[in-house]
């Protein structure tokens, strides 16, 4: 399914870096640079949902940005169907916007409390097809309304009346009412009780069948993104460690990071989860602004040498659908 | 209840959390009962507003200003919800200490860690400073602070939150209470960490014999800690009964359908069952059962009366209408 032909985007050695300053430097000090993301290389075909996940810190929100321009590109590039990205100025990224939607964590916050939610639902059509009569815009915020369970009578009611998942189903149809080829929803669930992110969750996955979408899904939440992922990413301290279809990463994680996480999920199951054994990772991450030298995981790592400072992994290749980044594969398996 | 025996460290009976709000009189916990023995933990799991944090402020005598409580809660035989501040000073952290979700906003971030923590110390117990500071590295060792000395003399701005979380639970410990009350502890952390900080919890319940009440909203925290689960909707309890009971064979269509909803690593669903609708407002509570709504075993009965928590197999409680194996006429 994963051909050369449907490759939507291609993320080639992304990397930003944030200029930081610390208090007491003076003002013609240069300031230090943040690695958010180091060197993230990636492919997003048609049709497919990424999963990336990671710990706070480690640059998934803003590879997520990064994806949609919103945060500066420090190096590398961004291929969207064939045109880079970064070399596009102002108003043609506007256009392209159409394309690449987005979902956003905390799901009140992210819609203006002064907008009807049949405002906020129309406003992209409003800005990107003005020649659309008004009527033909009703039909259409009925019709995605529709779609994401929003009944029509709450169509002039303000996003404070709403629930946490009702909210993010109106950020749902906002992002889909353009009919959006990508949306990159960074942790859409995660504000939400369980109850109510399993509802969501469907929602998403009905949504991308029924119109074909591709999602990059950034969650903390290991056992949602296995739930609606393809493929996943694992990332750390702004680097990919480990990229691999769905099956294999969760039955044969390879870096050794991956399996303390998957190990650190608790799992609803008394006797599972007592019997269990936990890959406890000692110390804590590792600053971004000075990330250790070599591999950046080496310093929690259980089987780092000192050939892990030398020199930085890149993900390589173990088959067709795993990829990970660890020089001590070999030896640890 | 049955649950209960002569042992018991906490026996708290009817229960009732109400806040005088501008919209009225709002029910945040009904009618709670549960014991707890030296040593058990009990794992009180809810969405938000299910009223298990209420429940916690309640025991503490931590409830804002306007939170008005009923019932009693024995601890030690003596009932602390009537105590006076200055009694309840004596027992909190003492006898009852308790973890809060934010480790930031409840460390004083104005003054070092050490001190916090030799406060107590020299509070409850009268210690010296230099006994107080001794005891507390010793205590900070104990969660594996590392460079425990070192830290002492640092603000909790220096700190991740893993850490923070360790400075509380160390400071909650410190006068080895017989009852740790721990709040969502690990729901600000990441999984990791969360991890290390519940290994932790269950050498201290070996070392110590502590008492825990784990307050989350995660299940997989609940199976690998607690010995007993009590489910919460709306203020009500759903189903009360052992972790393996409550996971294995839960009976209640809430408990049912939350054990369903969840994503589990160890499983392969194609679609996730949910539950339908969101919780009531507590400001509009249908009259009957607060889940009727949502429940798709729900008949007219569901509206007309709350059903009580009943025992149906010995340790096991649960209030609905419906019996274990169907509808009974």
């Amino acid at each position: 399914m994963n051909t050369e032909n449907n490759i939507l985007m291609e993320v080639n050695n992304l990397k930003v870096h944030f200029n930081i300053k610390s208090d007491n430097a003076w003002p013609w000090e240069k300031g230090q640079a943040l690695k958010a993301v180091d060197g993230v290389n990636l492919t997003i075909y048609a049709g497919e949902t990424l999963g990336v996940v990671g710990e706070s810190g480690c640059g998934k929100s803003t590879l997520a940005r990064a994806l949609l321009r919103l945060v500066p590109i420090t190096e590398g590039n961004v291929v969207w169907l064939g045109q880079d990205l970064t070399d596009l100025d102002k108003k043609q990224m506007r256009d392209k916007r159409q394309e690449l939607q987005m979902i956003f964590q905390d799901p009140l916050a992210s819609l203006d409390p002064r907008m009807t939610v049949g405002d906020i639902i129309a406003e992209p059509l409003k800005t990107f097809r003005p020649e659309l009569s008004k009527e033909a815009v009703k039909t259409e915020v009925r019709n995605i309304m529709d779609r994401v369970g929003l009944l029509p009578n709450v169509i002039n009611r303000y996003p404070h009346e709403f629930s946490g998942g009702q909210c993010q189903r109106i950020g749902i149809a906002r992002a889909l009412i353009l009919k959006p080829k990508l949306v990159v929803c960074d942790e859409p669930v995660s504000a939400l009780d369980v109850s109510i992110q399993a509802q969501v969750v469907n929602l998403l996955k009905e949504l991308q069948a029924e119109m074909g979408l591709s999602l990059v899904f950034i969650a903390h939440d290991l056992s949602v993104v296995k739930h609606i992922s393809d493929r996943v990413l694992v990332m750390y301290l702004g680097n990919a460690v480990e990229l691999a279809s769905k099956r294999a990463l969760y039955e044969n994680p390879q870096h050794p990071y991956t399996k303390a996480l998957l190990s650190a999920v608790p799992v609803p199951d008394p006797k599972v989860e007592r019997g269990k054994k936990i890959q406890l990772l000692t110390g804590d991450l590792p600053s971004p602004i000075s990330p250790p030298s070599g591999c950046v995981f080496r310093t929690r790592c259980p089987h780092a040498n000192e050939g892990c400072a030398q020199q930085k992994p890149t993900l390589q290749v173990l088959s067709n659908e795993h990829q990970a980044a660890c020089s001590r594969l070999a030896d640890i398996t | 209840m049955s649950l209960s025996n002569s042992k018991n460290l906490l026996e708290v009976n009817n229960l009732r959390v109400n806040f005088r709000t501008p919209d009225g009189l709002v029910t945040a916990v009904n009618d709670l009962n549960f014991t707890l023995a030296q040593g058990e933990t009990l794992g009180i799991v809810g969405e938000s507003g299910s009223g298990k944090s209420q429940t916690a402020f309640a025991l503490m005598g931590l409830l804002a200003g306007n939170g008005i409580i009923e019932g009693e809660a024995r601890f030690n035989e003596q009932n602390i919800l009537t105590l006076n501040e200055k009694a309840m000073n004596r027992i909190r952290s003492k006898e009852i200490a308790m973890i809060f979700q934010d480790p930031m906003t409840s460390l004083n971030p104005y003054m070092k860690v050490g001190k916090q923590l030799m406060e107590v110390l020299m509070l409850h117990k009268g210690m010296s400073k230099a006994e107080a500071f001794e005891a507390s590295v010793k205590m900070l060792d104990a969660v594996k602070m590392p460079e425990a000395r070192k830290r002492m003399n640092m603000y909790p701005h220096e700190f991740s939150g893993g850490m923070r979380q360790r400075v509380m639970i160390a400071m909650a410990l410190l006068c080895q209470p017989k009852l740790l009350i721990a709040d969502e502890p690990t729901t600000a952390l990441d999984v990791t960490v969360q991890a290390q900080i519940l290994t932790l919890l269950n050498e201290l319940k070996d070392d110590f014999n502590t008492s825990i009440i784990m307050i989350t909203h995660d299940l997989g925290v609940v199976a690998g800690l607690c010995d007993k689960v009590l489910v919460m909707y709306a203020g009500q309890t759903m189903e009360y009964g052992t972790a393996e009971d409550v996971f294995y064979r839960p009976t209640h269509p809430y408990t049912q359908g939350l054990l369903k909803a969840i994503p589990r690593l160890d499983a392969d669903d194609e679609k996730l069952s949910t539950i339908p609708g969101n919780p009531p407002n507590l400001l509009q509570m249908p009259s009957g059962c607060p889940f009727q709504a949502r429940c798709e075993f729900a008949k007219d009965r569901c509206g007309e009366s709350m059903p009580p928590l009943e025992e149906y197999a010995p340790g096991q409680l649960r209030a609905c209408h419906k019996s274990v194996d169907g509808w009974v006429v």
